[in-house]
């Protein structure tokens, strides 16, 4: 009987270890997620911050430009680079065949025309000269000088050929192959060729974004919330107000993406593509988020303070106005800034209102047509080049920064500006 | 010019707002009593200066375009064109007028360009006119009702008040907007396709309407099999399926150890951390789950002798699951810990241990609380849209193997409306179709959600 009962104990015991041994594993599980997900997408994207260039020297010779030898600026600016461009990587092998020739050629970005011009702009006294010039590598041979492309695959399934590995290998060899750090994927727009894509376009794109969601979602949501929350009586008409903010918080973003497409853009023709009407799009969304945060912070002002102010005499809106909603405002301004990450990192309505399009100006107003952080990341992972992956990465890291940045933000709003009542 | 007048009128504004205090401080002067403070005076005046102006132009906003596309195309009305044709020579006319135009420039065109150029000017000119004259003279009207000092207070903030109102009103606005947009397409998809074909077919496959000369007319016999909707909502069940079965056993159990177990250092760092999971984009989950966890599930499955799809239903669902642990971890923290306190003291008193005291009291006394949590959760996974879109297949397959690909609501919208759409085309309008069976869906889940948890709260607080 004793031991039975010592028994039972134990087995209670041991299910009472177990238990906490799963609340425990649980949290460990998620935590694993979280660690497996940030170093898988900073060990693939961290390379896309070097960019590899290639030093060939390219001999400014003002016969194969067209030029003569004291030329204008503008001269210089309508000059013939491509031939020399063409004739400084054809001279990599002195006795390459024309097929060669061609695949010395895309050994390095279309750009390099582009180089080799900015080269002699900058330095006119070049001409007539060599000089060793930096040339973007293809996205290729970047991924080969990375070490992410596996080079032991049959070469009809590579996109770099032997011929181009071997070269490449003989200006490794010679210290003629640098990798330096990425500016143009800070400065460039997108385009289709990997080693030149950059943020720039969709980077304005989700700033402007997120400014026209700011100017219309912050102002509405503030007196939609001190209406509510301060003046609105307690009627039938108020509840349908509130349950119709309550359900909008967790209508699906792609809902909203149709509204956009439905509305702002079938019925009222704004321009497609652009950050306005994304803007718009997302302040919809964003809208319910902030009034909520609002609302919170404006039922946490205590009681006194209005009746206080009534006492001195202050009308309802002097008191609401002048006491109540400054007091309530880093609450609010720490929710609207949550509310605008949020928005900063949604997709979908985005997609459907067409700010897929590929963009590869940097857009200077709402009106231009852009994409936005999110968007980009989108339309890289779909590309099938191997040389997206990495800059996928590269821009989410740029993404989680920046979010990181605005919670950080909305926190310290919180703590520091945030008056405790107790 | 719409930039110039507008500061115009702002700067208008604040003289008046000035005036009126200034006014208000010369009647103080000669002793006689205000009836509201200095600044109301100046409030009342502004606001005199800003409606006027406001209604004046967003009247014009509305009214100009058609009055002006009108006489534009007076010019045309009794040749016998088609309505499509005059918006058509109306279009070239703008872009023309813009120097935008790249075709052929015919007389006519050219001469009604020149006729829009001018008569937009006339409107402009015409709308300042208007505008500050009427400004003027309600700033005269105000001024005047100050000078005999009437009462400024009131009216100045009733008229804040009613734009308080209408600020609230945005939220029902929203609603509204949503169901339009939604109501008139799915409408128009029902009249070609019987919702019993919608509801019951088992075929999605919406690129055969795709394949049409828009000249030819709808023959709805040609649809018939092509917009079956069964694959897609058993997809996206059964999709969202997979991810609570990861989200619910991990979210609610991370719940209960953060509210019952933890010590406060532990909940102080994990909490947050958990909460990370919320916060990443998933544009970044779908990356992931396409990138990372579809080929290692094929692999895997691969080593295994399965044949497993990189674009499974399970790579897609189990990433969805663990971006949706902290919605149910946090939502079942909160309500954990406020089941009060004298159940867990009732129960330890009776000799039970914590994890039995858990499961029989406190899980129990904060089911519904629970259960609100979770159909959140399943609403969040139903409308989840970017990891599907990246990680899941874009084809409709009827399957509940979790190894082979299906499509969802939502990645079917984005599929069909990505790139260029054409308002009008059955394909277009299944989109709105199956937005709007997913926004009802949802809206019917988050209404439960919300009630079962605002009634677990009425109870214990």
């Amino acid at each position: 009987m004793n031991k039975n009962k010592e028994q039972l104990l134990n087995k209670r015991y041991r299910a009472e270890r177990r238990f906490r041994l799963y609340g425990q594993s649980a949290i460990f599980m998620a935590l694993l997620f979280l660690t497996i997900f940030i170093f898988k997408i900073f060990s693939t994207g961290y390379t896309a911050f070097q960019k590899t260039w290639l030093i060939v020297p390219v001999n400014f010779d003002a016969e194969m430009m067209m030029i003569d030898q004291n030329p204008s600026k503008e001269d210089l600016q309508d000059a013939d680079y491509y031939d020399i461009a063409l004739k400084s990587m054809a001279d990599l092998d002195q006795n390459a065949n024309d097929d060669q020739k061609n695949q010395l050629k895309r050994m390095v970005s279309y750009f390099f025309e582009k180089e080799i011009k900015n080269e002699i702009l900058n330095d006119p006294s070049l001409i007539g000269k060599t000089k060793e010039v930096y040339l973007t590598a293809s996205d290729d041979l970047d991924q080969v000088f990375k070490g992410n492309y596996p080079r032991d695959l049959p070469e009809d399934q590579r996109r770099v050929s032997d011929y181009q590995l071997k070269i490449f290998d003989q200006l490794v060899a010679k210290g003629k192959v640098e990798s330096k750090f990425n500016i143009s994927f800070f400065t460039y727009a997108d385009s289709r060729e990997a080693e030149l894509a950059g943020i720039a376009s969709s980077f304005m794109g989700s700033i402007f974004s997120i400014l026209v969601c700011l100017m219309i979602a912050f102002p509405v949501a503030v007196l939609a919330a001190i209406y509510l929350e301060e003046f609105a009586p307690k009627n039938r008409f108020t509840d349908f107000i509130e349950v119709n903010i309550n359900n909008l918080a967790a209508v699906p973003s792609i809902v909203f993406g149709l509204l956009g497409l439905g509305v702002l853009l079938a019925i009222f023709h704004l321009p497609r593509s652009t950050p306005l009407v994304g803007g718009i799009t997302l302040s919809l969304m964003t809208l319910p988020t902030i009034i909520i945060a609002a609302r919170a912070s404006l039922k946490a002002v205590p009681p006194s303070i209005r009746e206080a102010a009534l006492a001195m005499g202050a009308s309802r809106m002097q008191t609401t106005m002048h006491h109540t909603v400054p007091l309530s405002m880093p609450g609010t301004l720490s929710g609207t800034i949550i509310g605008l990450a949020q928005a900063l990192g949604e997709t979908a309505p985005l997609i459907l209102i067409g700010m897929v399009a590929f963009v590869n100006t940097i857009p200077g107003s709402p009106m231009d047509p852009a994409a936005s952080l999110p968007v980009q990341i989108y339309i890289w992972a779909e590309s099938a080049e191997r040389g997206f992956v990495e800059k996928v990465s590269a821009c989410i890291m740029v993404l989680l920064g920046f979010l990181i940045i605005m919670n950080l933000f909305a926190q310290i709003i919180r703590h520091k500006f945030e008056k405790k009542w107790s | 010019m719409n930039l110039i007048l507008f500061t115009f009128i702002v700067l208008l504004g604040f003289t008046s707002y000035y005036f009126g205090r200034r006014k208000a401080y010369t009647i103080q002067s000669s002793k006689k009593r205000l009836t509201a403070l200095p600044q109301f005076y100046g409030y009342y005046l502004a606001i005199w200066c800003a409606i006027p102006a406001f209604i004046i132009f967003s009247l014009w906003a509305i009214f100009e375009p058609t009055i002006v596309k009108l006489l534009v195309l007076s010019d045309y009305s009794n040749q016998g064109y088609l309505d499509d044709e005059l918006n058509l020579i109306y279009e070239k006319t703008k872009s023309l007028s813009r120097g935008q135009f790249t075709g052929e420039i015919t007389p006519f065109i050219e001469a009604s360009a020149e006729k829009y150029l001018s008569l937009r000017s006339i409107a402009q000119s015409s709308k300042a006119v208007i505008v500050l004259s009427i400004i003027i003279a309600s700033v005269a009207y105000a001024y005047k009702r100050i000078s005999s000092n009437s009462r400024t207070r009131e009216p100045v903030e009733k008229f804040l008040n009613a734009v308080l109102f209408t600020a609230s009103l945005a939220a029902i606005l929203t609603t509204l907007g949503i169901v339009f947009s939604l109501i008139f397409q799915t409408i128009d998809f029902f009249k070609v396709i019987p919702l019993f074909d919608f509801v019951f077919g088992t075929h999605w496959y919406p690129a055969k309407a795709f394949v049409r000369d828009s000249s030819e007319a709808l023959d709805p016999t040609m649809y018939s099999d092509t917009f079956g909707a069964v694959p897609i909502f058993a997809g996206t069940f059964f999709i969202a399926l997979i991810a609570m079965c990861v989200a619910i056993p991990i979210g609610l159990m991370s719940g209960i150890y953060l509210a019952e177990y933890a010590s406060s250092k532990v909940r102080q760092y994990a909490k947050p951390l958990i909460e990370i999971l919320a916060g990443i984009p998933t544009v970044v989950y779908g990356f992931f789950a396409a990138l990372t966890v579809g080929p290692f599930l094929k692999e895997l499955g691969t080593s295994m002798g399965l044949e497993v799809s990189a674009e499974s239903a399970l790579a897609a669902g189990g990433v969805m699951g663990i971006m949706i642990i902290p919605f149910i971890s946090s939502l079942s923290d909160d309500v954990i810990t406020s089941v009060p306190q004298s159940l867990r003291d009732g129960s330890y008193a009776m000799g039970a241990t914590k994890s039995e005291t858990i499961k029989r009291v406190i899980f129990p006394a904060a089911l519904p609380g629970i259960v609100g949590s979770i159909l959140l959760g399943v609403s969040r996974a139903i409308g989840e849209t970017m990891i599907v879109v990246m990680a899941s297949g874009l084809a409709a397959n009827l399957t509940f193997n979790p190894l082979e690909s299906t499509s969802t609501i939502t990645a079917q919208i984005v599929v069909i409306l990505i790139g260029d759409q054409a308002f009008g085309d059955p394909k277009t309008q299944a989109a709105f179709a199956l937005g709007m069976s997913l926004f009802l869906v949802t809206l019917c889940l988050n209404i439960v959600a919300l009630r079962v948890v605002k009634k677990y709260r009425e109870k214990y607080e």
